[in-house]
């Protein structure tokens, strides 16, 4: 009986056909395509993209110039320059990231001791070309004026967890 | 002057016209077709397919052929340049001149041979010429590998294609496909013959090199099968010419077992909708079951692909024209 059941169903092809029936009801489901440049999917407030230097509300730049980011580096990303400021107070003169370099692990952002350093939510920073990934402080700092609202935010929702 | 006229240049004329009006839709169809696929695959997976280049992505396929044509036609130096360009040549034009003898309604075909299904098989038949050419020429391992197994796949299946045509030959007593369309006013061919219906179907696949036997370019083990040393224009007229043997298959089908121009009741509402549109539309019908299938299918091994044609098909093809041809006699059925 076994056998017979086993043959009928080889010959009536019932596992090709129910193959058949499946793709052809995931034909109607809705689809689950983000249609990327116009829609994106969500980012956690962790995310690791772009590099930013913040600023204190009155604009003076957080950064003591510890180089504690640039010990932690595991890819030695970032090169640091400092010396006192004319006020005396320590500052970087130099604050360079190497992008090519840069593994986006975050350990600059988790030794910064004043939220200085920090990798924000922006991920589509492709450049044409090498030097464009040369990232220097001029850079970093305007990258932290241009996207200082969203990072803050995310420190917020963040803060609980760390 | 006018007998010149007359007997030669206007028939001539006439005849240019008619395989125009053939081959541009057949080409626009090839386009669609691979818009379809990619939609019907996509739609399958859960994706969306093209939708940026025009609306719904409609213009994609020429974007696609624009960018074919840009590109520069690569001549591998250990390749034979003659073979090489001659063999995607040869593929694109045997899936065009097949399309000579399709009726695409009661009287509307460019040439009614009495041999029609005949012409259709051989040509068929040929097609792997032009992969065996490609994978030869190209001097190049997978090419050559991609080659041999589709000689032997398409040889292997062409068997079970004869003896399924064979069976409808014998229901109809005609080789003209016009005649083999008339035959099915009562019914289709795919109710009484289903089982050949169902083995003609597998065996199209096979023989245009559709999933689940798309051995011969199996993207995962040959890169690209046969046509990896192509590029440019020779790869698209691979690609023009496997798409539109696609669709000589399906016509095909639709015309030994879906009735052709046949409405499927013969009353008014479904006579109202002329032949050429029904016959599209089984094409149609077909060339979806070929999407879907590749939609759901995994590829066969090659072992499996040699035993299910020759183990398989074959005896049960074989057995099937017994059976149809004693039952033909039996009850006195054969077409006088």
């Amino acid at each position: 009986m076994a056998f017979l059941d086993r043959t009928a169903r080889s010959l009536l092809l019932s596992e090709l056909l129910s193959g058949l029936g499946l793709t052809l009801r995931y034909m109607f489901k809705p689809k689950v395509t983000v249609n990327y440049p116009y829609e994106k999917g969500p980012l956690s407030p962790r995310f690791r993209g772009e590099h930013a230097l913040r600023r204190y509300q009155n604009g003076e730049e957080r950064c003591i110039a510890c180089k504690l980011c640039e010990a932690i580096c595991p890819a030695q990303a970032i090169t640091i320059e400092a010396e006192p400021r004319a006020d005396g107070s320590r500052r970087t003169t130099r604050y360079d990231i190497d992008m090519t370099k840069c593994i986006y692990c975050g350990f600059c952002e988790e030794a910064c001791p004043v939220d200085a350093i920090v990798e924000g939510p922006n991920f589509e920073f492709a450049a044409e070309s090498r030097e464009e990934l040369m990232y220097n402080k001029d850079k970093l700092l305007a990258n932290g004026d241009r996207w200082e609202e969203e990072l803050a935010a995310r420190l917020t929702a963040d803060a609980p967890y760390r | 002057m006018a007998s010149l006229w007359q007997g030669y240049l206007w028939p001539g004329l006439i005849i240019v016209a008619q395989i125009v009006a053939i081959i541009l839709p057949l080409l626009g169809a090839v386009a669609y077709l691979t818009y379809a696929e990619r939609k019907v695959l996509a739609a399958m997976q859960l994706r969306k397919g093209p939708n940026v280049v025009g609306p719904f992505g409609l213009l994609q396929p020429l974007a696609d052929g624009l960018k074919l044509l840009n590109k520069e036609t690569i001549l591998p130096s250990g390749a034979n340049p003659i073979v090489f360009v001659a063999a995607p040549m040869l593929t694109f034009v045997l899936s065009l001149v097949a399309w000579a003898v399709i009726p695409f309604d009661a009287g509307v075909v460019l040439a009614d041979i009495n041999v029609g299904i005949l012409y259709l098989f051989a040509i068929s038949s040929l097609g792997v010429y032009g992969i065996i050419m490609a994978g030869w020429a190209s001097n190049s391992k997978y090419p050559f590998l991609g080659a041999l197994r589709s000689a032997a796949q398409m040889v292997s299946y062409e068997v079970a294609i004869g003896f399924v045509i064979i069976t409808v030959l014998l229901c109809v007593g005609s080789l003209n496909l016009s005649a083999i369309v008339k035959a099915q006013e009562t019914v289709w061919f795919c109710v009484p013959l289903l089982p050949m219906f169902v083995i003609f179907f597998i065996s199209a696949l096979a023989e245009t090199n559709r999933a689940p036997f798309d051995l011969p370019e199996a993207e995962a083990e040959l890169v690209a099968g046969y046509n990896v040393e192509y590029s440019s224009m020779t790869f698209a007229l691979f690609f023009l010419g496997e798409y539109a043997n696609m669709i000589l298959m399906s016509a095909m089908t639709a015309l030994l077992f879906l009735g052709g121009w046949l409405p499927p009741i013969g009353i008014p509402p479904f006579t109202w909708i002329p032949g050429p549109l029904w016959f599209a539309a089984k094409v149609a019908f077909v060339l979806f079951l070929f999407l879907w299938v590749r939609a759901t299918f995994p590829r066969y091994r090659y072992d499996q692909l040699m035993r299910l044609g020759w183990k398989v098909f074959l005896p049960f093809s074989l057995l099937w024209v017994v059976v149809t041809a004693g039952v033909l006699v039996a009850f006195d059925w054969t077409p006088k």
